[in-house]
């Protein structure tokens, strides 16, 4: 990516000294970064290098051991870890969005997609069924999806559609952060390319935020504005895309960019 | 009677839970209680959790009327009337106006339900989310936080398919703006009777375990969108009974050939019409 976004507007999001074990295993330790408006943050690393632990614990879906999860809302900074269920799932729902590496486990399969995208307007309250088809519409062509599948299930969608219309789902009620856990991994790469394509626009015209957890450096160095790269659940190096991957300093990142098969 | 039951069937103590749960119950308009369900002498499906209730709360001077599909005369309906005049020696009726407990499948009574009746509902699928999330840790926090708006997909996915809400029974219904609740498999056509009904509504899930309940003068809706709103089914005709065309009619096919009559689906109030309009 070209141009560095401006940093100047306050965070997002920011992590602070966020810890997170499994019994006496240690899932991810003392991680601290911000999420500014606009800007995509690429989590890269082996697996079992603490990943997506580090995304659930954002998303709310782990409880840190430690440390805070803090989300800019209409009241100031909130802190996950500190307010009560209801009011996370709140600031969860609203400000975030979570697209799951398989889309069966972020999609209703039973539900014809026009219902997937709707499922989130009609739990923010939207009861007008007019505008929540009209939104449906929208949502599908900017996912290059063809709007006239909008009652189809998407079981009978391809791979790379599925994932677009979990885009599309996630995208519909306008969160400032999207989070992605490995979304383009088991796609081939020409349908990667397409998903890469639509979501870089995405991005520029909504000016969105996004956390990409992967572990396919070409999809990091596309999308991403800054990298974090994660060993045995901690930051071991982070800094502009570019930089890490045209000059990593660690053992370790230059070990990972250099296992990069080239054709 | 037999004597070596207690009255009703059940002990002293299952009553005693089951009607702490109906309190409950009560008390949450529209929330599921959870309840030690006993074994009933007849399988899950045939109403095992609408007997316990009428048993819990069923007295010597009661009358009791039980329809099934609106009918007081098909096999379910009389083998529960039986089970109750054997174990509790109670007054069966089949009139809805006398009656002090009904216990119920499908429908309620055309004839409007009064003060002091019970309604007791026999439950086969107690959560309306369970088509959204079957996981039930799940239902029981979108319960909690109130986080109903996905119920709606239900009847968006009914539009986009049929142009119109097709769900006709079992059709979800806010009680007293809080809890989401199933009506059991009654038709929509009786949802309107739910609300504000001056009788009290218990809903029993023998299979499931759980109790709910509304209290009388209650606000319930029916769930719509603003530009689908919620809509009663039409019949073109009257019943070829009792010429009502008030009440809820029965599609009959009546020979090979397919001749199809509208019969009123409750029989008492087809047989007192009838009786009305011909002297």
């Amino acid at each position: 990516m070209t141009s560095a976004p401006d940093l100047s507007p306050p965070p997002l999001l920011k992590v602070a000294h966020l810890c997170k074990f499994f019994g006496r295993h240690m899932g991810c330790h003392d991680i601290s970064f911000e999420v500014c408006p606009g800007e995509v943050i690429g989590v890269v690393g082996e697996s079992g290098s603490g990943k997506s632990t580090l995304l659930n614990c954002i998303a709310g879906r782990l409880r840190p051991s430690n440390g805070s999860v803090c989300f800019k809302t209409p009241d100031g900074m909130e802190d996950l870890c500190r307010c009560d269920e209801a009011r996370m799932r709140r600031i969860i729902r609203t400000r975030t969005g979570y697209v799951t590496q398989h889309a069966a486990q972020g999609l209703k399969m039973h539900i014809s997609a026009g219902g997937n995208i709707g499922e989130k307007l009609m739990a923010a309250g939207t009861r007008h069924y007019g505008k929540i088809r009209d939104a449906a519409l929208m949502w599908l062509d900017k996912v290059e999806i063809d709007p006239g599948r909008i009652d189809d299930l998407p079981s009978t969608f391809s791979g790379g559609m599925q994932q677009r219309l979990q885009i599309a789902a996630n995208l519909v009620t306008a969160p400032e952060i999207l989070l992605m856990d490995e979304p383009t991994s088991g796609l081939d790469v020409s349908v990667q390319a397409r998903l890469i394509d639509v979501l870089r626009k995405l991005v520029f015209s909504l000016n969105l935020s996004m956390i990409l957890v992967t572990h396919d450096l070409a999809v990091a160095r596309l999308l991403c504005h800054r990298l974090y790269v994660m060993k045995q659940g901690e930051v071991v190096e982070s800094g502009l895309s570019d930089q890490i991957l045209d000059d990593p300093r660690k053992p370790y990142t230059q070990l990972l960019v250099s296992s990069v098969l080239k054709p | 009677m037999t004597v070596s039951y207690n009255f009703a069937y059940l002990d002293e103590q299952s009553k005693k839970m089951i009607r702490r749960a109906i309190l409950k119950a009560l008390a949450i308009p529209g929330f599921q209680v959870p309840f030690g369900g006993r074994e009933m002498p007849l399988p899950y499906g045939w109403g095992t959790g609408g007997i316990q209730l009428t048993a819990s709360v069923i007295g010597p001077d009661d009358r009791l009327k039980v329809i099934d599909q609106g009918s007081d005369d098909t096999v379910n309906a009389i083998s529960i009337k039986q089970f109750f005049r054997k174990t509790a020696g109670i007054a069966i009726t089949e009139d809805t106006e006398t009656a002090t407990i009904i216990q119920t499948r499908h429908r309620i009574p055309e004839t409007p339900l009064k003060k002091g009746q019970i309604m007791v509902f026999q439950v086969p699928i107690p959560e309306p989310l369970q088509f959204i999330e079957p996981k039930r840790p799940q239902t029981l926090k979108m319960h909690g936080y109130e986080e109903y708006g996905s119920m709606h997909v239900k009847l968006y996915e009914d539009i986009a398919r049929f142009g119109r809400i097709a769900t006709a029974f079992d059709y979800p219904v806010r009680v007293h703006q809080r809890y989401l609740m199933s009506p059991s498999p009654i038709p929509k056509y009786d949802n309107p009777k739910l609300h504000r009904s001056p009788a009290v509504l218990l809903f029993g899930a023998g299979r499931e375990k759980r109790i709910y309940a509304v209290p009388p003068y209650t606000d319930v809706v029916s769930l719509d969108f603003e530009d689908y709103p919620f809509e009663l089914e039409q019949w073109e005709g009257a019943c070829a009974v009792c010429g009502s065309t008030q009440s809820f009619l029965d599609e009959i096919i009546t020979d090979d050939t397919g001749t199809r009559v509208l019969i009123c689906s409750d029989t008492e109030f087809c047989r007192k019409n009838a009786g009305r309009s011909r002297p």
